[in-house]
């Protein structure tokens, strides 16, 4: 069980002052699962995922994914271990394209040099194109084909969330990290992302975790639940097993034991 | 399309050249007109490359006159005491500035804002007060006899290479990466990009061109005062100046700024003591009516221009 689990979490904690905001949390994750991290609101989810990717330091505890250690690792090195996220508060370059955006993300796959991008090579040209190319791919996996040439910040609230997801994927990652991507969306839209979500997962065969509040959401797509209250793990399962556990149901409506 | 643009940019180009080789032989441009072109094509590289740190990559730096200052004394220094041909002494310049922008820039773009800028503003001060002390090139004498090399040719030349290889790197990968550390650090880091490596990069790639901007300005102005109007804080707000009322992230626009503030002062001239308030009352009207600079953002080009008309021609079609 263990040796097939590319991202396993063991004893992460996260201690900001006298806050635990992430205690002793472990868990794995297998190949192409679409997972959740849910709980209610300051949990410690966003912490979890900012210790994953390397952007608030981890106190103490291991974070491997595949055969590399991400812990306390920079970010922009997490990122070329294949691990790509996106934010609960769209961080996207508002004042750039959206195929700017997405080409900025191809970054770490560059080969030209230096001098090749300042002469303008044949080489840079050829690899422009190509970087030019696979944006436009990945813009039209998300739904955006037209929308390239926009600047990013001028898209509506949907559409940003969709180029993040794109950006991301320029990254060609193997572990995809998506922070509440159904936020502020209507139902259409929620239902239009879930089905994105899915396809990126078949299509591109990779892992996702997913941070969510939309339960109808989490219900219908992960296939494995982890359950957060007050930096604890509380719960492990499939939605099923989730719905029934009476320390989930009293972590979100209060009561003890009752 | 692209090689008839670059075709046509190649003739112009050297079209102004031949014009005012022309102009100068039949005696129309005076030397005085000539020297003052000079000094745009210098003060073109200096606005360029500083945009370079501040408008593309969001690094806040008011120290680019201790790059020129670095470039223009170690150039002069080659030439008289070393008598090293005049491009080799521009090179050499460039280069000790580039690493001083590194020797600076590693510990200081840990730095944001504020911060960033005093500490660069520091910084071009410490080299100020180094060049002050230091009798091997004058000290607070100045360094004099410095040989006249700069001609209009080489600066122009030098600008054109400057503005060529900038905007080469800024539509690179490489500059991406420096785009997207100004739009959000952040987001950057979660890419893949190494923030404080392209930091320090565009830093050093400005101080490199401010080096050589330094050598073009020494051996044309053939002196060297240690003023803070010529090498220290004056000059680096003035250089400054010239990028925001051009637009931070435009080339053409730090272009038009570094020609048109380099010709407005002479042109004051005869309006004595005036000079002072109509030159700062030019600012605050851009300013008022210009706030993120005469072209922020975007650059000017005959391209741009057709689509731009197009675009009109097509709305009005609609309407």
């Amino acid at each position: 069980m263990a040796t097939t689990a590319e991202l396993m979490v063991s004893n992460l904690s996260v201690q900001f002052g006298g806050l635990k905001a992430v205690d002793q949390v472990c868990f794995s994750l297998k190949p192409k699962t679409l997972g959740g991290l849910i709980g209610p609101n300051g949990a410690g989810k966003t912490t979890v995922f900012n210790a994953l990717t390397g952007m608030c330091p981890v106190t103490s505890g291991q974070i491997r994914f595949k055969d590399k250690q991400l812990t306390n690792e920079p970010p922009h090195v997490i990122a070329r271990y294949g691990v790509a996220r996106t934010f609960q508060n769209i961080r996207l370059f508002r004042n750039l394209s959206v195929l700017d955006n997405l080409r900025i993300a191809y970054h770490q796959n560059r080969k030209y040099s230096l001098l090749c991008g300042i002469f303008h090579s044949p080489r840079y040209k050829r690899e422009e194109a190509q970087i030019t190319a696979k944006a436009e791919e990945m813009l039209d996996l998300v739904g955006l084909a037209d929308k390239g040439e926009h600047l990013a910040g001028s898209l509506p609230y949907g559409e940003q969330r969709r180029v993040e997801i794109a950006r991301a994927l320029m990254l060609s990652p193997r572990l995809l990290l998506l922070d509440e991507p159904a936020a502020g969306m209507n139902p259409q839209e929620t239902q239009t992302l879930l089905e994105l979500i899915r396809r990126v997962r078949d299509e591109l065969e990779i892992t996702v975790l997913l941070i969510e509040h939309d339960m109808k959401l989490v219900m219908n797509l992960c296939e494995e639940l982890f359950v957060l209250d007050y930096g604890h793990l509380i719960a492990t399962g499939d939605p099923k097993s989730i719905q029934r556990n009476q320390r989930v149901v009293e972590a979100y409506l209060g009561g003890n034991g009752a | 399309m692209k090689r008839l643009n670059s075709l046509i940019s190649c003739t112009a180009l050297l079209l102004v050249y031949l014009v005012v080789k022309l102009l100068e032989s039949r005696g129309i441009l005076l030397p005085y007109h000539v020297q003052i072109l000079s000094l745009c094509c210098i003060n073109i590289i200096l606005v360029v490359s500083l945009n370079l740190i501040n408008g593309f990559t969001g690094q806040f730096s008011i120290g680019h006159a201790g790059f020129f200052a670095i470039g223009a004394y170690a150039s002069a220094y080659l030439t008289v005491h070393l008598q090293l041909p005049f491009v080799l002494a521009i090179i050499c310049g460039g280069i000790l500035a580039g690493l001083a922008g590194l020797a600076v820039g590693l510990p200081a773009l840990r730095l944001r804002g504020d911060y960033l800028a005093i500490a660069t503003l520091g910084f071009g001060e410490i080299i100020r007060v180094i060049i002050l002390n230091t009798d091997a090139v004058g000290g607070a004498r100045g360094f004099s006899g410095i040989p006249k090399y700069t001609t209009f040719g080489l600066a122009y030349l030098t600008a054109i290479i400057t503005v060529v290889v900038i905007r080469n790197f800024v539509t690179s990968d490489f500059g991406r990466a420096c785009l997207a550390v100004r739009e959000d650090e952040i987001a950057a880091e979660s890419l893949g990009v190494n923030s404080t490596y392209f930091k320090v990069l565009a830093f050093a790639i400005g101080a490199f061109f401010a080096g050589a901007a330094g050598a073009l300005f020494s051996h044309y102005l053939q002196y060297m005062a240690p003023t803070p109007s010529q090498i220290g804080f004056v000059k680096s707000i003035d250089i400054l100046i010239m990028v925001v009322l051009g637009g931070l992230g435009s080339i053409t626009g730090s272009i038009f700024a570094a020609v048109f503030l380099t010709i407005i002062p002479e042109l004051l001239r005869g309006f004595a003591e005036y000079r002072m308030i109509i030159y700062p009352i030019l600012l605050i009207v851009v300013m008022i009516y210009r706030p993120a600079g005469l072209l922020s953002g975007q650059e000017f080009s005959l391209s741009n221009l057709a689509k731009h008309f197009k675009g009109a021609k097509a709305h009005g079609n609609h309407s």
